[in-house]
């Protein structure tokens, strides 16, 4: 149909964050901040600084992830003897005591998810930043999936939680959260900004740019 | 259906003339949006029945919805009666030798704060109660007074913004799965009762989707205009 794609940015339009509104691209005035008619937001062309902003949360996540797993996240004492736990002891528990599944969502949430995810996000800012071409429409889904099945890392923290809340009974057993579980919703709050801080737009705009 | 039909009368085409020459927006008949994760502006009927993809990398541009309004403000009205139920009553109960122990939402958190994790107890408020809470009170805000008096509430453009970047940080719906491993978990050292919030909350998750589902942000970003 087409052979040069049509794109916002190559007809000097900027379309809205927030209300899709498609606007001619205020002048590049450094000082000046452009606001969208219809809904106020502050209108950029590409979202701000998205690479080294991306690059700064991935490797503050990545960093954090090494303590989230290997200090205890719950510590239960129960008739005067403490258990620690780690994430992954807690996986292995639950495969002993043949809960697979629950086995399988601990560890597909809490260790796998967020570790491909900042792994996913680390190979998307590589592959902008050496201009590659090659299919753009599958990193692009790839992005999407990584935005979307983030959150669900949060389960653990929201397991600590009940825990914490429900195991008080007095002299038989309490269940405190270890320091792991601040470190942990840190890498999931953390990773979830920079999936957002990063602008998928950015794999497309090289391949015009090459064209 | 009008109030969809100026949406995208697009102004720089009107100002700029050559902005593209294939435009035929001005006529009010298509829409044209930008896509926004490749940037390929995309074009289709404003009056549509269809959900329309960007042709270039498959991201979804516009879901038609039905009634969109009068839905989503009852569906939303639904959720937060449930949201109340919800943190009303106890999701969980452990009873162990002699003892009964039970938690709602915010006794969990109350408990995180005793043992001074701040920083947890506020991940927890935040995306289990004051995101949720306000997710719907926004829409209400929103949606009632564009549905009976016919125009938008004053600062509403404010408030669907603030609404459209909290909807990611609203985890209700982990949580839900935290309960069930809770469940389990605890399942072996005591018995285990699920309490009337734990139905609640599978329920208000379902309506809360459903309710936001239901939202058409073109045709209420058409009707929130802060120009008008
Ligand atoms: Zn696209």
């Amino acid at each position: 149909m087409k052979t040069t794609p049509t794109t916002a940015r190559r007809l000097g339009l900027v379309s809205c964050h927030d209300c899709r509104l498609l606007l001619k691209a205020p002048p590049a005035d450094k000082d000046a901040v452009a606001c969208c008619p219809r809904c106020g937001s502050v209108l950029h062309a590409r979202k701000p600084n998205s690479l080294s902003r991306t690059w700064a949360l991935v490797c503050a996540a990545l960093i954090l992830y090494v303590p989230a797993n290997t200090l205890p996240i719950t510590v239960t004492t129960s008739l005067g003897s403490s258990q620690s736990d780690t994430i992954l002891s807690g996986v292995i528990y639950f495969m002993q005591s043949g809960s697979w599944e629950i086995a399988a969502i601990i560890f597909i949430a809490s260790i796998f998810v967020p570790l491909a995810k900042l792994i996913t996000l680390v190979y998307l800012l590589v592959s902008v930043q050496v201009r590659s071409t090659r299919r753009p429409r599958d990193r692009t889904s790839l992005y999407r999936l990584t935005e979307m099945v983030g959150r669900w890392s949060m389960v653990d923290i929201y397991v600590v939680t009940i825990l914490v809340a429900l195991v008080k009974l007095g002299a038989i057993a309490t269940v405190e959260a270890g320091p792991a579980a601040v470190y942990f919703a840190a890498v999931v709050v953390i990773t979830m900004f920079a999936a957002e801080s990063f602008d998928p737009r950015l794999i497309w705009d090289i391949l015009e740019e090459e064209a | 259906m009008d109030s969809i039909r100026s949406h995208h009368e697009l102004q720089p085409a009107d100002s700029g003339g050559d902005a593209d020459p294939t435009s035929p927006a001005e006529h009010g008949r298509l829409t044209i949006l930008a896509c926004p994760d490749c940037d390929l502006l995309n074009r289709f009927p404003t009056v549509t029945q269809r959900t329309h993809i960007c042709l270039r990398c498959g991201a979804v541009l516009y879901r038609h919805r039905p009634d969109s309004i009068d839905r989503s403000l009852a569906l939303t009205c639904a959720a937060l009666v449930l949201f109340i139920i919800s943190n009303s009553f106890p999701f969980l109960a452990m009873k162990s030798g002699g003892f009964i122990q039970q938690t709602t939402l915010i006794s969990g958190i109350v408990e995180l704060w005793r043992q001074d994790l701040y920083a947890l107890a506020a991940v927890v408020m935040l995306t289990c109660l004051a995101v949720p809470l306000t997710q719907m009170t926004g829409l209400l805000y929103i949606l009632a007074p564009l549905k009976w008096a016919n125009r938008p509430a004053p600062r509403a453009h404010r408030v669907f913004r603030l609404i459209l970047h909290a909807t990611p940080w609203g985890m209700m719906e982990v949580f839900m799965l935290g309960i069930l491993v809770a469940l389990v978990k605890l399942g072996k050292m005591a018995t285990i009762v699920p309490g009337i919030s734990a139905f609640s909350f599978v329920v208000l998750i379902f309506v809360m989707a459903w309710a936001v589902s239901n939202l058409n942000p073109a045709e209420l970003w058409d009707r929130l205009d802060r120009r008008r």
